[in-house]
């Protein structure tokens, strides 16, 4: 197969891939974005250039922000390809995708990996009814179709994505029955020793306090220290039940969105054999990468979510500083400039990155709800439990791939995408062992998805 | 390194796969102590992650009694293991697509006959569309043998580890031996947690066999491939039967869960000291387009996962087996050129036999590594393991 040589691949376009691209093409490098969707701007600042001005007041300012960087990847001389499912990235830099049914494949001198987060599981007792949905997949409707449900909606779980859903909920008139906080006080407690490293990274916590503000101003019925979650229901999602010091809560609702914050989308980087850290703030998996971002494959740069998890700010300075590497790496830029200038980048990110060791440390998911009692579903492409997990262990299986091949955990559509981390932690449990010695799924090909049809036609 | 001398019973067995597993089985039957060192964890490589056909349907002629003999073992695998490892006797069809393969197929049949043997059978076109009426009409005929099938590797060996292990076989992995020695009337093996020892040694230790051989002088013409597979989603049943072709390489089966595995010496690129196959697309391109010729329907039907197994390949395409031709108590079972998952079975119980004494009506002869001790004799594909 000819593939087209092209000086930088950079797959994704949220905050990171916009902010990398537009800077490696200021130095007039060949760089072609690739991009699942169908207009640049990632989850974050989804659909930006698209949405009508009511829709961006309505979501607010945060996401506007998107604006200029969308727009300045557009003017630069960035190739943007949208649609481009990319399936395959290898260690010798060729890039696979597909795009308009077509397999197509590009040969790099250097790739930066831009593709973000995705939400971690909230595997609880029914969390797989109809009516149940993510905090995440809420705010896509949100903000590529201007949808919002019609039910009655209860928010839970924890993490800033679940407040500012439920600011932009209010804001589009949803009704909002309860926000069920699963925070502690004791997760407050943890949180105070890096309160002071937070206070200089005001702007954000100032946003998460007006948040709050607001949705209490509304007098939306809410519940802290929330434990033991589970939806009730047979066919469809019926009631949210939990406990709070002690006492059994229950809530009616036929819409239940789910967060318990972001993770490292790691598919690619595990794919390519990157090595992966566990981390035990951030309670995740991320790759290890040098202080521009290049993995230990090299070449393949990661920027942005994707890395370890910093919000928006921090992607689009990593995408810079990334672009920094590669530039110099590709000789169109001077080993003193890109120190200056990362230096520069790196005084920035460390600022925006205070405030991190705070939000881990207050918004740390809890143990039941990640790793789950017997009856719950973990994976749900294969419909295997925990009680499967676990009595997998106790035939031998030492890590998520053997449980592939005892139960088919991990091997549905999915990839393993919705049930890689709580199948690691459930078998570290059972097994009593640290959870970096289980590691993960090792990912394979196709990453997204490509019919018989198409691969035969390339 | 742990220079401590672990206790390790009478046989030591290099190798966690169907092989050495199979093997330490049978002689732990006899009452035999073995040992299991595995490098990763049992089934991690080619007995693990291949297709699944339990084929004796094609079989190189040499092959073709151990191949039957693993055939009725398949068949009452629940008696000796436990467990039937997922197996489906759904027999297996090789097609052919035209005139030409036809009388190709026509004269397998007759040379297996010859032999005396009655297992593969030659069928018309009406009978293949009788077998899979989904199949594009094109098709001529094949060979079917009914008795044929496919299972769940990862499954199988994990059952002839616990059946093992109910034994008393101690099964060690993450231990990678890391050096073979023959000292006095032992066998030592060093490995990063310390050297195993016992009178006998069998190295089955499939792609990385052929490097323990030559630690010991015995070099085999061998060299690592990573054999690609796919799995598509799930589809309303269509295939009944295990599908190969004649003319193009193809090993084609639907699992009762409706996915489909997609095979066929699919050849991707091996990183050998990484212990890794890598998918080349190109390739995986050619058997996408061999299943839409068979089956336009399943055109739409999406590839789930694409991977590739590391396996031995043996220049004159035959495994190793039985007994050094260099060194006393030292046995082989390995190379087996992609197509050992079946025979696991019966060459298991023929090697424990070998090692016990025991004689049996079949000849290891033809898979002795001695055929490789004549300098003279010219192997065109030999490529030293160091290269990759």
């Amino acid at each position: 197969m000819n593939a087209e040589v092209v000086d930088v691949v950079v797959v994704g376009a949220g905050p990171a891939g916009m902010a990398g691209a537009t800077k490696l093409a200021s130095y007039g490098l060949n760089v072609v974005v690739l991009d699942e969707q169908s207009s640049p701007g990632g989850q974050i600042y989804r659909g930006i250039t698209l949405a009508p001005l009511s829709r961006r007041d309505l979501l607010g300012p945060d996401y506007a922000q998107g604006n200029p960087l969308a727009q300045a990847l557009v003017a630069s001389s960035a190739r943007y390809e949208k649609g481009a499912a990319v399936w395959q990235v290898t260690r010798d830099h060729r890039v696979s995708y597909l795009r308009e049914g077509r397999m197509q494949t590009l040969q790099a001198k250097a790739i930066l990996l831009a593709t973000g987060a995705m939400e971690r599981p909230f595997p609880i007792p029914g969390w797989t009814l109809p009516g149940v949905m993510t905090a995440g997949a809420g705010q896509i409707l949100l903000k590529s179709a201007g949808l919002a449900p019609s039910e009655p909606v209860v928010l839970a779980g924890c993490g800033p994505l679940l407040y500012l859903l439920g600011w932009q909920y209010l804001r589009a008139g949803v009704e909002i029955k309860a926000l069920v906080d699963t925070t502690h006080h004791e997760d407050y407690w943890r949180a105070r020793r890096h309160l002071v490293a937070a206070l200089r990274a005001w702007p954000y916590l100032r946003k998460g306090l007006q948040l709050m503000r607001s949705l209490k101003k509304a007098c939306i019925p809410h519940y802290t220290g929330a434990e033991a979650l589970a939806v009730e229901g047979t066919d469809a999602a019926q009631a949210l039940t939990f406990q709070v010091g002690g006492k059994h809560e229950r809530i009616e609702t036929r819409c239940v969105l789910l967060h318990q914050g972001v993770v490292p989308n790691i598919q690619f980087s595990q794919s390519l054999r990157a090595t992966h850290t566990w981390d035990e703030m951030q309670l995740c998996f991320s790759p290890l990468k040098d202080s521009w971002g290049e993995l230990d494959v090299p070449g393949v740069f990661v920027a942005g979510d994707g890395g370890g998890i910093g919000g928006a700010q921090v992607a689009a300075l990593q995408g810079k500083l990334a672009a920094l590497s590669i530039a110099a790496r590709l000789n169109v830029l001077g080993a003193p400039q890109r120190d200056k200038q990362g230096a520069d980048l790196r005084g920035e990110l460390n600022d925006n990155l205070r405030i991190r060791p705070f939000l881990d440390a207050l918004y740390r998911p809890r143990d039941e709800h990640r790793v789950p009692s017997d009856d719950v579903l973990v994976c749900r492409c294969e419909e295997v439990t925990a009680g499967d997990l676990r009595s997998f262990v106790a035939l031998g299986c030492t890590g998520p791939n053997q449980a592939k091949s005892f139960g088919r955990c991990g091997m549905g559509p999915c990839q393993g995408r919705l049930c890689g981390l709580t199948v690691t932690e459930v078998i570290a449990d059972a097994r009593q062992v640290p959870v970096a010695d289980v590691g993960y799924y090792r990912i394979r090909p196709p990453i997204k998805p490509i019919t018989l049809g198409e691969l035969a036609g390339g | 390194m742990d220079n401590s001398t672990c206790p390790s019973g009478d046989v030591l067995v290099i190798g966690g796969g169907i092989h050495g597993l199979s093997t330490a089985l049978h002689l732990a039957r006899a009452g035999v102590r073995v040992t299991v060192l595995e490098a990763e964890y049992c089934g991690r490589h080619a007995s693990g992650v291949n297709a699944g056909g339990v084929r004796t349907l094609g079989r190189k002629v040499e092959e073709i009694p151990l191949s039957l003999s693993s055939s009725k073992l398949w068949h009452g695998l629940a008696d000796l293991v436990d467990d039937d490892g997922g197996f489906v006797s759904c027999g297996q069809l090789k097609l052919a697509e035209n005139a030409d393969e036809l009388e190709e197929c026509r004269k397998r049949v007759q040379q297996v006959q010859a032999l005396g043997f009655d297992h593969e059978l030659l069928i018309d076109r009406e009978q293949v569309f009788e077998i899979i009426p989904s199949i594009s009409r094109h098709v001529v005929g094949g060979i079917w043998v009914k008795d044929d099938g496919y299972a769940l590797p990862f499954r199988t060996v994990t059952a002839f580890r616990r059946a093992a292990e109910k034994l008393g076989v101690k099964v060690m992995e993450n231990t990678p031996a890391l050096h073979i020695d023959q000292v006095g009337t032992h066998w030592q093996v060093k490995t990063a947690s310390g050297t195993y020892q016992a009178e006998h040694l069998v190295v089955a230790a499939g792609a990385w066999a052929g490097q323990l051989a030559e630690q010991i002088a015995e070099p085999v013409p061998v060299r690592p491939e990573g054999l690609m597979l796919m799995v598509t989603h799930r589809v309303a049943p269509f295939c009944p039967t295990v599908l190969g072709a004649t003319g193009r390489a193809l090993s084609f089966k639907q699992f009762s869960n409706g996915t489909v595995v997609i095979g066929g010496k699919l050849v991707g690129s091996v990183e050998f000291a990484a212990r890794h196959g890598e998918v080349e697309i190109n390739r995986l391109s050619t058997s996408a387009r061999t299943v839409t010729d068979l089956f336009p329907h399943l055109r739409h039907l999406g590839v789930n996962r694409a991977w590739a197994g590391i396996e031995a390949f043996v220049a004159d395409d035959l495994p190793v087996i039985g007994g050094s031709g260099k060194a006393s108590n030292l046995s082989y079972s390995f190379g087996f050129c992609s197509a050992g998952f079946q025979m696991g079975l019966g060459v298991g119980k023929r090697l424990a036999q070998e090692i016990l004494g025991e004689t049996s009506p079949i000849s290891l002869a033809p898979f002795s590594i001695k055929r490789f001790a004549n300098p003279m004799t010219n192997h065109p594909s030999v490529q030293a393991v160091d290269q990759y």
